[in-house]
């Protein structure tokens, strides 16, 4: 129903984004893809050409890439685990007729404000720590050893401290989702004998899906870059180095800038092949 | 950075800013330790006898600034106009022409007041390329009560094994007193920092002639394996996650019979307003093993002036003032004589006000002048550093090495898997950059 | 639908909804609390939670050392500048592909989302180097656009899905009335859209504020934020968390409170077409 009019128009309106998007990727790309042809190594001021493949034949041999690989999956899949699960369950629970609705969702909601330095920060020093932590004292309190979080679970505390900050999130798309969901249609199934779990697997777990879809890939986009929780708690030790992680120690710690471009090149296939992925297997749901 | 990319860059820029007008503001880059803070605060007394010169502070966590900094001068950013450095940069930055040499700081400078063995990290080729703000070597801080209660004493001068031995007689888990905190936190001027300075004393060392790493040596196997049996036994919880700020806060509210760390600690513990132990504080020599070197560093926290800065006259007119003997005797009017910056001049352990009030300066001192980075094992090496090498690429390298330790003391892998994987990672970096 | 069960239903509900609620926010109660404790208070065991002396102490030491003011202007000026200059591109974007669909438009959108995934820190040399070209390092300008840029593909997608649900039908009565295209945007697109907007505004606001990579590698003083606040706290030497609480509390409250206030407009718009 278009006209020819409005068509231009429209390119014309979407030229700015498209343009602006286009210069942020591919100016740092390319220059990225130059330097990781090269020894770029500003400490030792070599700036040499040309290392071909090298870099990134250095970088995808060493073990601590494919452990990278694996941290990166595990971190994403375990966050998205709890965030989906307890946005669900939360977003049930915040849609039954309870006594001070808005506050408790305010407080639901509030961590998503809250920067992930300090977050990780708090969740640091101020729980995890196994001396002075909160979490040590209430173990001691009931006669345990307190453990040692950051250490003993590294991965796993990370996930936590992630799943915290990301969990609303999830809940307010999901909240919103099942509050879209025709009430009579539940309380019809409820008078056909259905129980809560058949309801829920039946009819609000289909209509959810498109919302966790979005969750899932929209959390995914900014998860694969996670940086500031890993930086501020173990700084990368434990087994909890994330391709984003490694990338970072490579051009930054070892000031190694053609290894570490040729790791960021090599990130960025990768994520958009998650991404990729992701569009392929849940994407439909998308469609309109 | 080079000139192809440089003239690359150039031609594409739009406009390349000078901003030569308002050269008169300094931008000081500082991590955010006491005694930089305490120097931030006395910023006005600067201003005042400069009133010319404005000034920016940005006090970051050291591996903020660190990174922030390092990726300023490699870049050559210009964004710092003074940059808290040590002495493991201060070498390569120097050498690489990225620092403003100090060479005519004033006459009430007097740079042949500074410790020989400070001016010597801070010196390429004959220049000084920053000047000292404090510095510290590491040595055993301890509890005397408890020491006493344990039924020991202790040397000025102590052993691995006795320092073994007080840890346990003085741990007790129960009311959370742990025989010895030491550093496990993973990266290079923290585990490491400890450990290859522990490791000289051991016999052990980094490179051998020929730069090849050490880690499969014997030595480094007694290092390590007695650093893990010391701290599992008597260490606290937790405690690969310990940095220096870690273990002073855990010094501080009792919670360690030894601590050995930074000699600048000791104004900390010895400080009744922070600390709860302050009255029952000793002093001693880091460990040896009988080999003819101390497990203890060599350290200075310094400021620099970046080649790239747009404000080096007053940059240098700071930095005059920060790390003079004056600025010594306005923090002691200000603060008193215990909290003035340590380990950068001669004439402050001759000073009786300090040595007075500063109970530790003495073991500083000698600390300090035992440490010898030219030849800080018992075998000869190629780098200089005592915890360090001074290397580009040692920082990355002995930060994933820490990180390989860290994760031993974690008990997530055993002395022989660190050890060897820190060899293989070692080995691989070394052949990577040339040697 | 009266049942018997219902109040006792509700109470268990709200019981259970209250616990969940306080142990999510707790973490950010227990800083603001410790930020008015003393360092030997805060550490103390076990834990004191209100029966303490509170002391501003902890503020006043954070405020001496930095100028918050400046630092929470640059926050304010980095998070409204780039929402403002991102929802000024982003609108005509998602507009014109939730109307005017051609072809490509869900590849554009997918290419747009891309490049959100590029790791900053792999681009961080490429973009330093072309800043000091500009001499924009430690500016508030570039720091904008970079922000805009980052957030740019999450609220055109975000816009473009609230746009589709706006029925198309309406529109065609009004080009029948002879609505031009600025009338069609202005009187008939606008108040419908201003919702979706609105959340898409508060939602960008809050993803620039806490953004703490570019943020922190790109600052020294003219443009530095609130993250750059905090990174002075993390860990100094010593009992510190009092004052990293009481840091703490200070970077994330002007936000909390923005987002307390217009959480029920956050929370319309933010479905990204979930809902249908």
């Amino acid at each position: 129903m278009a006209t020819q009019h409005s068509r231009s128009a429209a390119r014309a309106m979407m030229a700015p984004a498209v343009f602006l998007l286009l210069v942020w990727m591919l100016v740092p790309l390319i220059l990225t893809l130059w330097f990781s042809t090269l020894d770029y190594r500003p400490l030792r001021g070599t700036f040499d050409c040309c290392e071909g493949l090298g870099n990134y034949v250095r970088f995808v041999s060493s073990s601590a890439f494919w452990d990278s690989i694996l941290t990166t999956l595990q971190l994403l899949g375990g966050v998205l685990l709890i965030t989906v699960v307890g946005g669900i369950g939360l977003a049930i629970l915040l849609d039954q007729p309870i006594w001070g609705q808005g506050v408790v969702r305010i407080l639901v909601i509030a961590p998503f404000f809250v920067m992930p330095t300090v977050s990780a920060l708090v969740w640091k020093n101020m729980f995890m720590n196994p001396v002075n932590g909160l979490f040590a004292h209430a173990f001691k309190a009931v006669g345990l050893e307190p453990v040692d979080w950051l250490s003993q679970f590294p991965l796993f505390s990370i996930i936590l401290i992630v799943s915290w900050q990301w969990l609303p999130f999830a809940t307010l798309i999901l909240l919103t989702a099942i509050q879209s969901l025709d009430s009579e249609q539940l309380e019809a199934a409820e008078m056909d004998g259905a129980g809560p779990l058949s309801r829920f697997g039946y009819i609000t777990l289909p209509h959810l899906a498109r919302s966790i879809t979005v969750v899932v890939l929209i959390q995914t986009i900014f998860l694969l870059s996670i940086f500031a929780e890993i930086f501020v708690t173990t700084g990368g030790a434990f087994g909890t180095r994330t391709l984003t992680y490694l990338v970072y120690q490579r051009v930054i710690e070892s000031q190694n800038v053609g290894l570490g471009s040729a790791g960021g090149i090599i990130a960025v296939i990768l994520a958009n092949i998650v991404a990729a992925i992701l569009m392929r297997v849940v994407g439909k749901n998308l469609d309109a | 950075m080079t000139d192809t990319l440089r003239a690359l860059m150039g031609a594409t820029a739009l406009t390349a800013v000078a901003l030569a007008a308002q050269a008169e503001t300094i931008t000081i880059a500082t991590v955010n330790n006491g005694d930089m803070i305490r120097m931030q605060g006395l910023t006005s007394h600067f201003t005042d006898m400069h009133p010319d010169i404005t000034v920016e502070w940005v006090t970051l966590e050291e591996n903020v600034l660190r990174q922030n900094v390092t990726t300023d001068i490699a870049t050559g950013g210009g964004q710092y106009d003074v940059i808290t450095i040590g002495t493991y940069e201060v070498p390569i930055w120097g050498a690489n022409g990225w620092l403003v040499a100090l060479d005519d700081m004033g006459a009430d400078y007097n740079v042949d007041d500074l410790l020989p063995a400070v001016r010597g990290g801070l010196t390429v080729d004959g220049h000084l390329y920053a000047s000292p703000f404090y510095g510290e070597s590491s040595m055993v801080m301890y509890r005397t009560d408890l020491m006493e209660a344990a039924g020991l004493e202790m040397p000025e001068a102590p052993t691995w094994e006795f320092i073994r031995e007080a840890a346990a007689a003085m741990t007790d888990r129960d009311n959370e007193v742990y025989g010895i905190c030491l550093r496990g936190k993973a990266g290079w001027g923290e585990n490491m920092a400890f450990l290859s300075a522990m490791a000289n004393s051991f016999g052990a060392r980094w490179f051998d002639m020929d730069w090849r790493p050490q880690f499969d040596t014997e030595a480094w196997s007694n290092t390590l394996t007695f650093y893990l049996d010391l701290m599992t036994n008597y260490g606290p919880p937790g405690a690969s996650n310990n940095g220096f700020n870690e273990n002073l806060a855990l010094f501080q509210t009792g919670k360690c019979g030894m601590w050995i760390d930074a000699t600048v600690a000791a104004s900390f513990v010895t400080n009744p307003t922070d600390s709860q132990v302050a009255d029952h504080v000793g002093f001693a020599l880091a460990p040896d093993n009988g080999l003819g070197r101390r497990g203890n560093w060599l350290w200075a926290w310094s400021l620099g002036i970046p080649a790239s800065s747009d404000a080096q006259e007053a940059a240098k007119t700071f930095i005059a003032w920060a790390t003079s003997s004056a600025y010594t005797e306005l923090v002691a009017a200000e603060e008193g004589w215990a909290n003035v910056p340590p380990g950068t001049r001669t004439s402050l352990y001759e000073n009786q006000a300090y040595l007075d009030a500063a109970p530790f300066a003495e073991m500083t001192l000698r600390s300090m002048e035992s440490a010898d980075p030219t030849s800080p094992s018992v075998d000869p090496v190629p780098y200089t550093g005592v915890q360090f090498v001074a290397i580009p690429e040692f920082a990355g390298l002995a930060t994933e090495v820490g990180q390989l330790f860290s994760a031993a003391l974690a008990g997530q892998m055993s002395a022989e898997d660190a050890l060897s994987q820190a060899q293989a990672l070692a080995t691989e970096e070394m052949e990577a950059a040339g040697y | 639908m009266a049942r018997a069960v219902t109040t006792q239903r509700k109470i268990v509900f709200t019981a259970l909804a209250w616990g969940i609620g306080l142990m999510i926010f707790f973490p950010i109660l227990w800083t603001i609390l410790t930020s008015f404790k003393t360092e030997a208070t805060a550490i103390a065991d076990p834990p004191v939670f209100f029966n303490f002396d509170w002391t501003l102490e902890n503020y006043r030491v954070v405020q001496e050392r930095s100028d918050y003011m400046r630092y929470l202007w640059n926050s304010v000026a980095l998070a409204l500048g780039s929402t403002f200059l991102g929802i000024l591109i982003a609108v005509p974007a998602a507009w014109s592909m939730a109307f005017v669909p051609a072809r490509r438009t869900k590849d554009v959108l997918l290419w747009m989302l891309s490049t959100k995934m590029l790791p900053a820190v792999g681009v961080l040399y490429p973009i330093r180097l072309i800043l000091i070209q500009l001499g924009l390092l430690d500016s508030k300008i570039a720091l904008i656009f970079i922000l805009m840029l980052i957030n740019l593909p999450i609220i055109i997608w975000m816009l473009y899905t609230y746009f589709r649900e706006i029925p198309g039908e309406i529109l065609e009565a009004a080009r029948m009335d002879g609505a031009t295209l600025k009338d069609e945007i202005l009187y008939v697109l606008t108040p419908m859209a201003i919702p979706g907007i609105a959340s898409t505004v508060l939602l960008n606001i809050i993803l620039a504020w806490n953004e703490a990579f570019w943020t922190l590698t790109l600052t020294t003083v003219n443009a530095a934020p609130l993250t750059a606040f905090i990174a002075s706290y993390s860990s100094p030497e010593g009992l510190f968390y009092a004052k990293l609480s009481a840091a703490s509390t200070m970077a994330i409250a002007p936000i909390l409170i923005m987002g307390w206030f217009s959480q029920k407009q956050l929370v319309r718009g933010l479905t990204f077409g979930a809902v249908k």
